[in-house]
């Protein structure tokens, strides 16, 4: 499997990324995970407002195969949704890092970014799996 | 067991197929997209390697008639050139494979069966037959490629001639192509105007090359072919149709010939005495989230069912699905709910076919 990692963002185990900017964060799921989980069909609204705590639940995606998990890849509060994912989820499919971005966190422990991989290491990690 | 290939396995690597095994065989489940890959088969035309499916030719003289009494299709009724799909049933008369049978000519009929009942249904068949009548597997050196969509006919045009245009709905014949003489039949599973083309296992890397060629011509795996079937309300063995099921449960009683006997027939006149219990319904979900099998049915707050196949619909940017539900709780327009386990998603039955305007001339049936 051929993947794309992008530089400058961190990533979870989870295949999540965090692009940081300030004391926020854009979310998403990476090239790794698009690939697996085949057309999205459905991504949950994630709920503005809401906290979240690092590697806990953050929303639920659908694809052609399964749903799945998504899990926020650090601590703070949601800000936004991508609600352009709501008539076409296939945008995470056809730009992961961009366009199919999922959520923005307000991030309440900017640190957490340490227990993340940066993108060499997740390079090595996703290439490792499978 | 070991996981077979069929002939076109090399063909599916080559084109990047992601390859999942289903009913011990190694099959292509998509080529890089399921959704395309459906869309494509509804626009223009599509090829799909069925290949695990099984095939059997049974030769009996038509005063023996123990074939006829074996499944529940007709086949002392068919003209030579016909298909017609029916089941193989127990003494009970629960489903143990839904089957298509060919009329080759008055004493030798081809059926097509599915891979998961393979071995059983040529076991059962053959144990069903009067002495003297012949049943032969030619599934391990027979190749099966659907053709399916509404540009279907002329790239079979192109590849087997003219004549194929002369196949009516459910009709088959006979053609000379790749220095071969095969069956081609229209039939399918995709709802669109389409072709099942059989030809000797060794040509099948060929036939499929030959059509990969015609500029309209994409490759397509099970998933999409998923899709395509349960957009038109079709049965898949395993998940609608099971040992636990009956033609009658399935809603599937014009698929039976009543008029002739056949193995689990009584079994099936009490329980239209008895009345069913549950029925086979389709779905449609409010909203992009896709059902999925054995996920629970709601009816008015209570437990009613459950979900036999559930998928997105690029049709209808929808989810969609069958299941069974109590019989009382069945009719179409009724609102319920789907529990997936983690959440609730809102339908509303459906009558199916959930699509209706497709390449296919139903007027024909």
């Amino acid at each position: 499997m051929n993947i794309t990692v992008q530089d400058g963002y961190y990533y979870s185990k989870e295949h999540e990324w965090a692009k940081i900017d300030g004391k926020r964060a854009r979310i998403g799921i990476s090239d790794y995970a698009q690939q697996k989980l085949g057309d999205i069909t459905y991504v949950d609204p994630a709920q503005k407002g809401k906290t979240v705590k690092q590697f806990d639940f953050l929303t639920g995606i659908e694809s052609v195969k399964a749903a799945s998990d998504i899990y926020a890849p650090l601590s703070g509060a949601i800000t936004a949704f991508n609600d352009t994912l709501d008539q076409s989820p296939e945008l995470i499919n056809q730009s992961c890092y961009e366009d199919g971005w999922i959520a923005e966190i307000e991030l309440s422990d900017p640190s957490e970014t340490k227990n993340l991989m940066t993108a060499a290491q997740y390079r090595e990690y996703a290439g490792g799996l499978e | 067991m070991e996981t077979k290939n069929t002939p076109i396995f090399e063909e599916h690597l080559q084109l990047n197929a992601l390859m999942a095994p289903f009913a011990g065989w190694n099959m292509p489940i998509h080529y890089g997209s399921i959704l395309e890959e459906t869309k494509h088969t509804r626009s223009s035309v599509s090829i799909f390697d069925i290949s695990h499916m099984g095939e059997f030719i049974v030769r009996e003289s038509p005063d023996t008639g123990s074939l006829d009494c074996a499944v529940t299709i007709p086949v002392l009724k068919m003209q030579a050139g016909r298909c017609k799909y029916g089941f193989l049933l127990d003494d009970g008369g629960r489903v143990l494979d839904d089957l298509i049978a060919y009329r080759i000519k008055s004493d030798e009929w081809m059926l097509v069966v599915n891979a998961s009942g393979e071995e059983r249904d040529y076991s059962v068949i053959g144990s069903r037959l009067a002495p003297g009548s012949l049943i032969e597997n030619i599934s391990a050196r027979t190749v099966k490629i659907d053709v399916q969509g509404p540009g279907s006919l002329e790239v079979m045009k192109a590849v087997a001639g003219d004549g194929v245009k002369k196949l009516k709905y459910y009709g088959f014949d006979r053609f000379e192509f790749l220095g071969g003489s095969f069956i081609i039949s229209r039939t399918g599973y995709t709802g669109e105007l389409g072709f099942e083309v059989y030809v000797d296992a060794d040509r099948g890397a060929e036939l499929w090359n030959l059509l990969l060629k015609h500029p309209a011509v994409k490759p397509a795996g099970l998933g999409a072919r998923d899709i395509l079937r349960l957009e038109m309300g079709l049965p898949l063995y395993g998940s609608e149709l099971s040992e636990e099921t009956t033609p009658i449960d399935a809603g599937m009683e014009r698929f039976l010939d009543m008029e002739k006997n056949f193995t689990g027939k009584d079994a099936l006149l009490e329980q239209k005495k008895r009345g069913v219990r549950r029925s086979l319904i389709g779905f449609a979900v409010d909203g992009r989230r896709t059902p999925r099998h054995e996920n629970r049915l709601v009816a008015a707050g209570a437990d009613a069912g459950f979900v036999t196949s559930g998928v997105f619909s690029p049709h209808l940017n929808r989810g969609i699905g069958m299941g069974y539900i109590d019989a009382a709780k069945s009719e179409p327009g009724n609102e319920i709910v789907i529990d997936t386990g983690k959440g609730v998603i809102k339908a509303s039955i459906k009558s199916v076919p959930f699509i209706t305007s497709t390449s296919i001339k139903y007027s024909e049936v």
